[in-house]
C-alpha cells in the first residue's frame, strides 16, 4: 500500500484561467475571554481592554479553482471548511489575503434558509431572490421554475406552516438548484434528508456537473467526494494538509479522522495505547487459565490501537494458568464492526502440541500478521480452550483494534496481481502455441 | 491586533480574475438590489402584520386612536392643556403618529440584525437592508395612520392648504433621522445588549421633551423661547411642530419662526444628516463582522 504524500496534479486544461483564486487567506477569530456585553460596562470601565483568545480558522490557505471543477473541501469538525467557505461566499472577512471569484456565486450553507413558516411558497421563494440579488423578472422567471422542480404548483398559495415536512425539503432544495449561478458553494446539505432525497440530491449533482458548473462542496460523506469530484482539499486545524485526487485525500482524511479517535482514547485510558476495553466485553471458561492481558503491536514492537491497512502487526496475549493444564490451545478472533468474523488465528492449526503447563505458569502467545483487514473497528476476542474443545478462559471481545487507511471497498485487502490481456493477442498466442 | 474591528485586506500584488471577495458591506455595492431587498423584506413584514390576523389591519389603526383617546380625555378634557389653541385634538393626534412612526422604526430596528440571525450567518447580503426596512416598514404605517388625521381634521373643520406640500419634506427629515438612529442601533445592539433597555427609556424621555402632548406656546410662555428653541433642535419635535404649523393650523408656530430665522431650520436638518452619517459609519464598520459576533 502506498503512502500518498504528494500533492498530486489533476490533469486540467492549463488553458483554463482560475474561477476562483484563494491566496494566503488567513482567518482568525477572536472569542473575547471577558466580554464586555453592556454599554454600562464599557462606560463605567472605559480603559478595560477586552481580551481575547484568538482562534486561527483558517492558516495561509492557498488554491484555486478551474471553471467546471468539482471541488470538495473535507476535514475534521473545527478544522475550518465552514470558515473558508463563508470567507469564499462573503459571509466572513478574511483577516489576511485575498479571494478572487469570477463568476457568478450561490451559496447554500443551509437547506431554506430564512424561510418564514408564515408566508405562502411564493412570498418566500420572493424574498430569497431579493437576498440572493435578483431583479423582479429574475425571481418572477426563477419562482417558476423552482414550482415546477418541486412539483408543488398547486400549493404556491399555501403557508409553508401548513406544507408536509417532504414539501418543505422539495421546496427547499429546488430554490437551491434552480439558481442561476456559474459557482455553487454547498455545506452539507446532504447531511439531511431521508434517502430518496439524498438520491435526489445526488441526481441533481450530477446533472450540475454535466452542466459544467464549478462547485465547492464541503462534506464529510467521502462517498459523495468520490463520487462527484474531481479534485478535494483536507483542512487540519485551518490548514491545507493534502490537495489531490479525491480518493487519495479521501484515504488520508480517514487516517487522520481514526489516528485522532485513537489519540482521544489513549489519553482517556491513561495507560499506554492497548486494549481499550470493549463495552460488552465478557468473560467465560472454568477459570483454569486466565488472559491477563491481550494487546496489538505494531512491526517496531509498540503497543497499539490502530493499525494501518497493509502493515505488519502482532496480536499477543499473556495467559496465567492456575492448574496443571496439558495442551492448551490458543486462539484470537477478529471481527468487524458488522460483528463478522474476518480473521482467526489459532495455535491449533499447526501441529505441534503446546505441552503441559504447571499450575502457576504464565505464557505470552503471539500471533504475527500482515494486516489485510478493511478499515473498521474491530473487537478481538481471545480464548484458551483444550483440544478437545473444553473453554479454559474466553474473553469476548477483550480489546478493539482500528484499522485506517481505505482498500477498495471491500471488507478484506487481499494482495492481488493484475493482469490485462487483449484478445485479439491471447488468440494469436493460442494459435501460435498450436 | 489593533483594537479596531475591520482589517481591510490588500490587494495582493498576485491578483486573481474576477472580483475581489471582501466580506459582507452595509450598503454593497449595487443600490438597486439594495432597495429591492429593503422593499422586499419590509413590504412582507408589513403583510404579515396586516393579514397575519383578522384584526391585524384593524389593529394598526386603533392602537394610536386608542391611545389619542386616552391622552386627549386626560390632558386636554380633563386637564385642560392647550385650550386656546385651534385644533389642539387633531395636532395632539398628529404628533402622536408621527412619534408612533419614530418609536415603531427605531425599536424594530434595535433587535432587528439579531432577529435575522440565521440569515445573517448564511447569506451574503447588505446588511443595512434589515434596519432600513424597518423604517420603510414604519413608513408605511405612518401613511396609513395619517388617514384618520386628516378625515379628524376635516371633521373639524380644518383646511386643505398650500402648506400641505411641505409635509413630504418634513418626513424625509424625519426618515434621515430615524434611518440614521436605526443604523446605529440596531449596529450597536449586537455588541451591547443593554441598548435596547437603555433605549426604550430614552423614547420615553424623548416622549415628554417633545411637543407632543402639550403645544409649543406653553413651553414658549413658562420656560422661554430659549428653552423652545433648545427643544426643536431635537428633528423630532421640530418634524412634529413644523407638522402642526403645516397641516394643522398656521397658528401652531414654525421651527422658522421660532428659531427667529427660516435658516434656524438648517439645525434639525444639519442634525438628522450629522445622525444619518454617524449610523452609517458606525453600521458599515461593524458590518463585516457581524456574522461572527452575533
Amino acid at each position: 500500500m502506498c503512502e500518498h504524500s504528494h500533492v498530486t496534479e489533476q490533469p486540467t486544461q492549463p488553458t483554463a484561467a482560475p474561477i476562483i483564486t484563494v491566496d494566503d487567506v488567513s482567518k482568525t477569530f477572536r472569542i473575547p475571554t471577558e466580554q464586555v456585553h453592556t454599554l454600562k460596562e464599557r462606560v463605567l470601565h472605559p480603559r478595560r481592554r477586552t481580551t481575547y483568545n484568538e482562534l486561527q480558522a483558517l492558516d495561509d490557505v492557498n488554491f484555486a479553482v478551474r471553471s467546471g471543477e468539482f471541488l470538495g473541501i473535507v476535514g475534521r469538525n473545527g478544522s475550518g471548511k465552514s470558515t473558508l467557505l463563508k470567507c469564499l461566499a462573503g459571509i466572513y472577512r478574511t483577516n489576511l489575503g485575498s479571494i478572487f471569484i469570477d463568476g457568478r456565486v450561490s451559496t447554500f450553507i443551509e437547506l431554506g434558509v430564512g424561510f418564514n413558516p408564515d408566508l405562502a411558497a411564493r412570498e418566500n421563494v420572493v424574498i430569497n431572490g431579493a437576498m440572493l440579488g435578483l431583479s423582479r423578472r429574475e425571481a418572477g422567471h426563477r419562482f417558476d421554475s423552482i414550482i415546477d422542480f418541486a412539483e408543488l404548483r398547486e400549493f404556491t398559495d399555501l403557508k409553508l406552516k401548513n406544507y408536509s415536512s417532504g414539501m418543505m425539503v422539495r421546496l427547499a432544495f429546488s430554490v437551491m438548484i434552480q439558481v442561476d449561478a456559474d459557482i455553487l458553494l454547498i455545506d452539507e446539505v446532504l447531511a439531511v434528508g431521508d434517502a430518496a432525497f439524498q438520491q435526489k440530491c445526488f441526481d441533481e449533482f450530477e446533472a450540475i456537473r454535466a452542466a459544467n458548473k464549478t462547485v465547492l462542496l464541503v462534506t464529510h460523506d467521502m462517498s459523495a467526494v468520490r463520487r462527484f469530484c474531481d479534485r478535494a482539499i483536507l483542512l487540519e486545524r485551518g490548514r491545507i494538509v493534502a490537495e489531490g485526487d479525491p480518493e487519495t485525500t479521501g484515504n488520508r482524511y480517514l487516517d487522520l479522522n481514526f489516528s485522532a479517535e485513537a489519540r482521544a482514547q489513549a489519553t482517556a485510558a491513561e495507560v499506554a495505547v492497548t486494549a481499550p476495553p470493549t463495552a460488552d466485553s465478557t468473560v467465560s471458561g472454568d477459570g483454569r487459565a486466565v488472559i491477563e492481558e491481550a494487546w496489538i503491536e505494531s512491526a517496531t514492537g509498540e503497543r497499539v490501537a490502530v493499525v494501518g491497512n497493509g502493515d505488519e502487526a502482532s496480536f499477543k496475549m499473556r495467559v496465567r494458568f492456575t492448574q496443571q493444564v496439558a495442551n492448551p490451545v490458543f486462539s484470537v478472533s477478529f471481527r468487524n464492526g458488522a460483528r463478522v468474523p474476518l480473521f482467526a488465528a489459532s495455535s491449533d492449526w499447526s501441529n505441534d502440541h503446546s505441552g503441559p503447563f504447571a499450575a502457576g505458569e504464565t505464557a505470552i502467545w503471539s500471533v504475527r500478521f500482515r494486516n489485510l483487514l478493511g478499515p473498521d473497528r474491530y473487537s478481538v476476542s481471545p480464548s484458551v480452550t483444550l483440544e478437545g474443545g473444553a473453554a479454559l478462559a474466553v474473553h469476548e471481545q477483550m480489546l478493539s483494534v482500528v484499522v485506517t487507511r481505505v482498500a477498495p471497498g471491500a471488507l478484506v485487502d487481499i494482495p492481488f496481481e493484475q493482469q490485462l490481456t487483449r484478445r485479439s493477442e491471447a488468440d494469436k498466442q493460442q494459435t501460435g502455441a498450436q | 491586533m489593533s483594537d479596531a474591528p475591520t482589517t481591510t485586506p490588500v490587494p495582493p500584488a498576485t491578483a486573481g480574475p474576477g472580483r475581489q471577495i471582501l466580506g459582507p458591506t452595509a450598503l454593497g455595492d449595487d443600490p438597486r438590489r439594495f432597495w429591492r431587498l429593503a422593499w422586499t423584506i419590509a413590504v412582507t413584514e408589513f403583510k404579515l402584520r396586516f393579514f397575519g390576523s383578522a384584526l391585524g389591519y384593524l389593529w394598526q389603526f386603533v392602537r394610536p386612536l386608542l391611545i389619542f383617546a386616552i391622552i386627549y380625555i386626560v390632558f386636554v378634557e380633563v386637564l385642560g392643556v392647550g385650550g386656546d389653541q385651534p385644533f389642539f385634538g387633531v395636532a395632539l393626534l398628529l404628533g402622536i403618529v408621527i412619534f408612533q412612526f419614530f418609536t415603531d422604526a427605531t425599536a424594530a430596528s434595535v433587535r432587528s440584525i439579531v432577529l435575522r440571525e440565521s440569515l445573517v450567518r448564511k447569506i451574503d447580503f447588505p446588511r443595512a437592508a434589515i434596519p432600513v426596512a424597518c423604517v420603510i416598514q414604519a413608513l408605511m404605517n405612518l401613511g396609513l395612520n395619517l388617514i384618520p388625521v386628516t378625515i379628524f381634521l376635516i371633521a373639524a373643520g380644518g383646511r386643505l392648504y398650500w402648506r400641505w406640500l411641505e409635509l413630504p419634506l418634513i418626513v424625509v427629515m424625519l426618515v434621515v433621522f430615524v434611518t440614521g438612529l436605526s443604523l446605529l442601533l440596531s449596529a450597536l445592539f449586537v455588541r451591547f445588549r443593554d441598548v435596547e433597555p437603555i433605549w426604550d427609556v430614552v423614547m420615553q424621555g424623548l416622549f415628554y421633551a417633545t411637543p407632543i402632548l402639550y403645544p409649543l406656546s406653553v413651553v414658549i410662555d413658562k420656560a422661554g423661547i430659549e428653552v423652545a428653541r433648545l427643544m426643536l433642535i431635537n428633528p423630532l419635535a421640530a418634524a412634529i411642530q413644523q407638522a402642526r404649523h403645516a397641516i394643522v393650523d398656521p397658528s401652531y408656530e414654525s421651527a422658522g419662526q421660532i428659531f427667529g430665522t427660516t435658516a434656524g431650520n438648517l439645525l434639525p436638518i444639519a442634525i438628522s444628516l450629522a445622525t444619518l452619517l454617524i449610523g452609517i459609519w458606525v453600521f458599515s464598520r461593524a458590518a463585516p463582522r457581524i456574522a461572527e459576533e452575533l
